[in-house]
């Protein structure tokens, strides 16, 4: 499996590249000359001096992920700052009904930028972000606008894969590209299974000890070699968390499902997995290789929706496919120590979505959030959370909107949509986490 | 052994509740206090009331409340959710109870007890409404049992926005500056919580069966009573309103207390309560000023900017006057030519600006006698019109105007203007001895500075002492500066982490400054202001807000010390430059004989239906208010009116005519949306597929009230909300099936890089199918399109209507055809918009391309702003009609969506227009106009053009859009 895992790798970098998507090919000679902002390009000599500021949105995963950067060669820096003047910085730099994820993220950089600690002539910028509809697909562009006045040398490098750039010092390689889906995948199972001990460890700080224990296992895997050996390492990592003393007695189960960087950033929600936890309850978060797959899948689907072909399609088609089979062993090893509850199987997510909405929907989270409230809920999580920036477009329809045939499906799930925003308190948040949290202690 | 009781404590986020249960579960004692954000100081008081009269006694106790969570944290006590403190409560006295309702100082709740129980709260966006209810009494300048009173002697209703307290005002003001009358607006006031808890929270599931009524407010407000009776259509027996009710969640919280807390000596519970450690959260800013000496050199240096004053009871000469009827406060100032004051009067307006205008001209007829001479007068503010009409005011003038006057006066070299009155945010920049940019606050900030008098009430102070704490607090609280709706919450939260009243009062007053300088100017650093600042409004006479200003920008600015009476003045600056022969002010035999009566009626000019309010003054003449064009007015225009929003809305409608001999089905498209441009392609590619196609109704509030219930998210825009009604509406006028296409694809029209609709419009209808009962697959048909493709089209339609014979080759052969329907009803719009342009330029008429998205044309969603502009003296063209002009210009945003682009486009030609302006229509909850609103901003202002943006929702008042188009066609003139 390991050779057309890499052949489709460098397919993906290689189209991502040189833009083979027809979309955006069609209007790509308009849109060079159109955007004009301080456009600072990442020189191949700024690899040596420059350090990249990447904004945090999973922990466990960046944590790898910046490890596979600098393997390769680059200095990187995770932001992971939470003070209030990350939020003021946002709000000055971006109109403040934009959506909360981009306040953040724009916010971490300024203030980062402006607290003395990074020299402007030698940093740069990491921001992960996705295309389509949705209005996300411009943080990229209010982040250049936000650095226009001040810091118009300082480049940024977006990591999406409908539009590398082609002349950057800054190369996503076939093979980092791999490095990165094992990354999803090792922290993936490190998050769930982190998730599932701590909150019934005996001795406070033993599931902690394990991931860092794990942490540092895969980025050596990375550094050394092996990581493609993903059954030894699952069986071990399962052994290991599966050795710390835990409570027997089930606790409320809670799901978080939303918007990517609010469902998972503990900037953004208020550390919404550690609130969990302190109220007794074990977060259920599902996998970011959902989130992965979901875009896949979108592609493949565009085609199938509106009757085309092309070389991406085809691409993606086939990544899907290996991506699958990736995931699939996973659940196979989850099920064959069968301590812990594996993650969602993809298929069955897509089968879930098509009960509620078509897999047209495909702006923001689109279907798949959907498809993990049903998923939730049918394997006995009734109580989720829907995490959403305030005004968040899509959400209005995949979560809010769909919150009535889940709840008509699954008469015991408990769904609540906690708006985040500059200007919602945690106090409101947690009141109504609480209000919901009494109603299942109630149940139970 | 002791007596052990049970003790529920509710700490609300204005009350402090207690009761105390017997072994029977019978309530022994129970109080109810306000606690004026003293939350722990409060709870300790009770807890040494209970200790003396029931020494050596033990407690099982618990807490609830929303102010309660951190006090129990803090204390280490066991705490209980306040719903679920409710829902104990109504089982063990209200078993057969179906749903409760739970009105709080600032959370609405909502239980469903029966066929599933459901438990809801309202979202950080609904507001509060005890609190709402306390803002608008404020308002209205009575007390809630006044307005309660008034409340119950109404006989008529208004629509007031019922989603948060901000809009509600936005509502309520302009209605008293009318001269409606307060009972029926204090009764509107109700009837809008009421709303919002139907449609907020109920969220489409109905409300019925056995209601019980909870919470303070609901307790104590008559009115705010009949209107849920009523609303809901309760019968006396089905609607309960307990006697307890304020004290009900502590009662809950005891039961709860009884049957799962241990026994505390009550001691130790007050030890613990007073020494519960205020958490680290809190968030701090600088101190205002650190010493007296430094506060009073700020004193000193604003001293120095004072006019020169001048006695009304000596002075002889001319005069001239000033009337300054703002939105909350009246204004009224009398200087000589040399600009030397001779009266000033600042008041609250009670919603009466009418009655304490005329009275105190009497007054001043009065002091003046024969000596003075008032030669001439002028007027501005939102009670212009009527203040002009009713006391033959000479001048009437747009407020930004009047306040540059007024700068000017202090300070020539002007170059920017903030003005923080009761409930505005004004920003002007100045260039050239003209006003170059303005910057209102957006209809969601509004209410800056009664806001702040409204949390000094709230919290036991009046407005001066209040700000006068905040001037030496050590550790002003981070509030943020977001509307003031969240600011709310962000307050409660400091009060639950134990920041004093005067932190409090530093950082309200920091945040109505950020709010102001990064929210409504979006100022991306202070330099950009300018250098020559003028402060004015009432709100900067509060020296804590003034420091905040000068701290924020780190540069001193010039406050006047008739700064909140800047409107005023300027006003009679401008009647002394203007004034002519004889003056039309009413005199002073005339005023003694003055009266007058208002009248509500409907227009009938056209199908708007107006509310109209109608005031006859003693003399017989009139004044009406309330309309949108000239009609009401009873104005006959001359000659066409230059507008092409009722053309483009008749024709798109236009086509709905003709149908198949021998239909298939009756296919029904609802007017919303997507519709209001492709209707042309979808009727004529259903109509050659067989079908006849029938339309929902035109929109109107009916419309929007018929779907409310069905709709999911109260935030979304309001021309998604209204699709929820046409679908009820298809679905009445008998359509087989209703056809409504998922797009994630707008049309392609080669300029922009990428052509999406926004993910609303692209995917409303499956949040439809989700949410309205009557759906189904054989009734809502909504297939994936994407109507630029040929062929994939053929497919998909065939797909979908397979159950009606349509094949691929049929469906391939109407494509064409369908998307010259389209384009031929958009290069009428065209050709209709070169014929306005030209007519306007023969009468050199400017021209005002009021832009938005294709479902802006709808009347329901426009307002009738359109009329509103052209009855200025203006023509009007739609953004779609010039946008093919220009090519799109370089942008700094990703321009990927189809409707957007064209924005940037009709920008990009009005600045190569000296004739035209480009005025944009925002629909509330538009997040992708986040993006386009900055950018269409820098297009016009890099042309020399002026930004004029209108944010418009269910709101139904123009009177925020009149300021900023008047102010507009000012600045234009210059």
């Amino acid at each position: 499996m390991a050779k057309p895992l890499f052949t489709v790798c460098e397919a993906i970098v290689y189209s991502a590249t040189h833009c083979c998507n027809k979309k955006i090919r069609q209007n790509k000679s308009n849109r060079k000359d159109r955007i004009q902002l301080s456009n600072a390009k990442f020189t191949p000599e700024m690899k040596e001096t420059h350090t990249i500021l990447i904004p945090d949105m999973l922990p466990i995963h960046f944590g790898l992920i910046m490890e596979i950067f600098r393997i390769n060669g680059y200095k990187m820096e995770l932001l992971t700052t939470s003070h209030r003047n990350v939020v003021d910085e946002g709000l000055k730099n971006v109109h403040n009904d934009t959506c909360y994820p981009a306040l953040l993220v724009i916010g971490q950089f300024m203030d980062a930028l402006k607290s003395g600690k990074y020299d402007p002539d030698k940093t740069a910028l990491m921001i992960s972000q996705t295309g389509g509809g949705c209005r996300a697909s411009n943080y990229i562009h209010l982040l250049r606008k936000a650095l226009d006045a001040d810091y118009p040398q300082i480049p940024v490098l977006s990591i999406n894969f409908s539009g590398l750039e082609k002349d950057s010092g800054f190369k996503i390689t076939a093979k980092m590209f791999l490095q990165m889906l094992y990354a999803v995948l090792y922290g993936d199972m490190m998050m769930s299974l982190y998730n599932q001990c701590r909150a019934y460890e005996v001795n406070f700080g033993d599931s902690k000890k394990v991931l860092d224990k794990w942490q540092g296992v895969i980025a050596d895997l990375f550094r050394k070699g092996g990581f493609m050996k993903t059954k030894k390492h699952y069986r071990e990592m399962l052994k290991d968390f599966s050795a710390i003393e835990r409570k027997k007695k089930k606790k409320i189960r809670v799901g978080i499902v939303g918007e990517i960087y609010v469902k998972y950033s503990p900037l953004a929600n208020n550390h919404l997995e550690d609130f969990l936890i302190s109220e007794g309850c074990e977060p259920v978060v599902p996998a970011f290789l959902d989130f992965c797959m979901y875009c896949a899948v979108n592609t493949v689907n565009d085609g199938k929706i509106y009757n085309f072909s092309n070389k991406t399609t085809k691409i993606f088609t086939i990544a899907y496919k290996l991506i699958y089979k990736l995931q699939r062993q996973m659940i196979d090893i989850y099920k064959e120590h069968g301590e812990f509850d594996p993650p969602h199987d993809f298929e069955e997510l897509r089968a879930y979505a098509d009960k509620y909405m078509h897999q047209g929907v495909k702006m923001g989270e689109g279907w798949l959030i959907p498809a993990e409230m049903a998923a939730l809920a049918h394997g006995g999580v009734d109580n989720i959370i829907c995490t959403q920036p305030f005004g968040c477009l899509p959400n209005h329809i995949v979560a809010k909107g769909m919150s009535r045939v889940i709840k008509e499906a699954f008469p015991n799930a408990n769904i609540v949509a906690i708006d985040y925003d500059p200007g919602a308190t945690k106090v409101n948040q947690e009141n109504r986490i609480k209000l919901m949290l009494a109603n299942a202690r109630k149940d139970m | 052994m002791s007596k052990v009781y049970s003790l529920g404590i509710d700490v609300g986020s204005t009350t402090v509740k207690t009761v105390i249960l017997d072994d029977n579960s019978e309530i022994i004692r129970s109080r109810y206090q306000r606690h004026f954000s003293k939350v722990r100081e409060t709870v300790a008081e009770q807890l040494e009331e209970i200790a003396n009269e029931y020494s050596g006694c033990e407690f099982r106790l618990s807490i609830t409340g929303s102010a309660g969570l951190g006090l129990a944290n803090a204390a280490g006590l066991p705490f209980v959710q306040e719903v679920f403190g409710a829902f104990i409560a109504v089982n063990h006295s209200y078993p057969d109870a179906d749903v409760v309702i739970e009105l709080g100082g600032e959370d609405a709740k909502i239980i469903f007890l029966t066929g599933g129980v459901e438990q809801r709260m309202n979202g950080s966006c609904a507001g509060g409404t005890g609190a709402f209810i306390d803002q608008m009494a404020t308002l209205l300048g009575i007390t809630t049992d006044e307005m309660d009173n008034m409340a119950l002697k109404a006989e008529k209703l208004y629509p007031i926005a019922s989603r948060c307290g901000v809009f509600a005002k936005s509502d309520i003001q302009p209605l008293l500056n009318q001269g409606a009358k307060r009972e029926d607006i204090a009764a509107s006031i109700f009837q809008a919580v009421v709303d919002q808890t139907v449609s907020g929270l109920a969220q489409g599931r109905e409300i019925k069966g056995k209601v019980l009524f909870l919470g303070g407010p609901l307790s104590f407000q008559k009115g705010l009573r009949k209107a849920f009776v009523n609303s809901l259509k309760l019968s006396d027996e089905n609607a309960i309103f307990p006697e307890n009710a304020p004290c009900f969640m502590a009662f809950g919280c005891a039961l709860h207390a009884k049957e799962s807390s241990e026994p505390m000596a009550i001691d130790e519970v007050i030890e613990r309560v007073k020494n519960a450690k205020a958490s680290d959260d809190i968030v701090t800013g600088e101190p205002l000023f650190t010493s007296k000496e430094e506060y009073n050199k700020f004193v000193e240096r604003h001293k120095a900017c004072d006019l020169k004053y001048a006695d009304i009871n000596t002075y002889e000469g001319e005069a001239y006057l000033g009337i300054d009827a703002g939105s909350t406060t009246t204004k009224l100032v009398l200087i000589t030519p040399k600009g030397e004051l001779l009266y000033q009067h600042y008041c609250s307006s009670m919603g009466r600006p009418l009655d304490i205008i005329s009275s105190k001209l009497k007054e001043i007829y009065s002091l003046t006698g024969n000596r003075i001479t008032i030669a001439s007068s002028a007027v501005t503010g939102y009670g212009e019109d009527l203040i002009k009409a009713g006391l033959g005011i000479d001048n009437g003038i747009v407020e930004t105007v009047a306040h540059y006057k007024a700068a000017s006066f202090f300070e020539p070299e002007v170059d920017f203007i903030i003005d923080i009155g009761g409930q505005d945010i004004k920003c002007f920049k100045i260039k050239n001895k003209a006003i170059d940019s303005i910057m209102l606050n957006e209809a969601c900030s509004s209410g800056c500075g009664s806001f702040i008098q409204t949390f000094a009430l709230a919290l036991g102070y009046d407005i001066a002492e209040f700000s006068q704490l905040g001037l030496f607090a050590e550790r002003p609280v981070d509030l943020g500066s977001r509307c003031t709706v969240f600011m709310n919450s962000s307050v409660k939260q400091a009060q639950k982490d134990g920041a004093s009243v005067e932190d409090i009062s530093a950082g309200l007053s920091a945040s109505i400054i950020k709010n102001a300088i990064y929210k409504v100017i979006r100022a991306k650093s202070t330099d950009e202001l300018g250098k020559h600042i003028v402060v004015q409004g009432g709100t900067f006479l509060n020296d804590a807000v003034l420091r905040s200003f000068e701290q924020e920008l780190g540069r001193n600015v010039v406050r006047p010390a008739i700064a909140g009476l800047m409107g005023a003045f300027g006003c009679a600056l401008y009647a002394m430059e203007n004034r002519k022969e004889t003056s039309n002010l009413i005199s002073a035999e005339q005023l003694e004989n003055f009266t007058y009566s208002a009248k509500q009626i409907n227009c009938n000019g056209c199908t708007a239906h107006c509310g109209l309010t109608v005031i006859t003054f003693a003399d017989g003449h009139k004044f009406i208010s309330g309309n949108r064009c000239e009609k009401g007015a009873g104005i006959k225009v001359e000659g066409e009116k230059l507008c092409l929003y009722e053309y483009k809305y008749n024709r798109l409608l236009s086509v709905v005519e003709e149908k198949p001999a021998q239909p298939k089905a009756k296919v029904g498209l609802p007017l919303c949306l997507g519709f209001y441009e492709q209707l042309p392609f979808w009727h004529r590619a259903l109509t050659d597929l067989g079908f006849e196609v029938i339309t929902s109704e035109e929109s109107t509030r009916d419309i929007y009230y018929k779907g409310q219930h069905t709709i999911p998210s109260d935030t979304v825009c309001y021309p998604a909300k209204l699709a929820h009604g046409h679908i009820l509406s298809l679905l009445e006028r008998g359509a087989d099936f209703i056809f409504y296409p998922c797009e994630s694809y707008n049309i392609d029209e080669g300029q922009s890089d990428n052509h999406y609709n926004c993910p609303v419009v692209a995917y409303y209808p499956e949040l439809l199918k989700a949410n309205t009962n009557e759906l189904n697959d054989d009734n809502f048909l909504h297939p994936y399109i994407d109507i630029n493709l040929e062929k994939h089209f053929a497919e998909a339609m065939s797909k979908s209507l397979a159950k009606y014979g349509v094949t691929k080759a049929q469906a391939k052969a109407v494509w064409a055809k369908s998307m010259e329907a389209m384009e031929s009803y958009r290069r009428d719009v065209v050709k209709k918009g070169e014929e306005i342009i030209e007519k306007a330029r023969a009468k050199n008429m400017p021209i005002i391309v009021l832009s938005g998205r294709p479902y802006h044309i709808d009347p329901e969603i426009n307002h009738g702003i359109q009329k509103l502009i052209t009855s200025l003296g203006l023509a009007v063209i739609t953004e779609d009609s010039v946008a093919h002009l220009a090519d799109t210009p370089t942008l700094t945003v990703l321009n990927q969506w189809t409707y957007h682009s064209r924005l940037y486009r009709a920008a990009k030609y009005v600045t190569t227009q000296p004739d035209m302006q480009l005025v944009q229509l925002v629909s509330f909850g538009c997040g992708i106009d986040a993006i386009t609103t900055d950018e269409v901003r820098s297009i016009l202002e890099s042309g020399g053009k002026l930004y004029t943006q209108l944010k418009i929702d269910e709101i139904n008042n123009l009177g925020a859009a009149k300021i900023r188009l008047r102010s507009l066609v000012a600045a234009m003139s210059k």
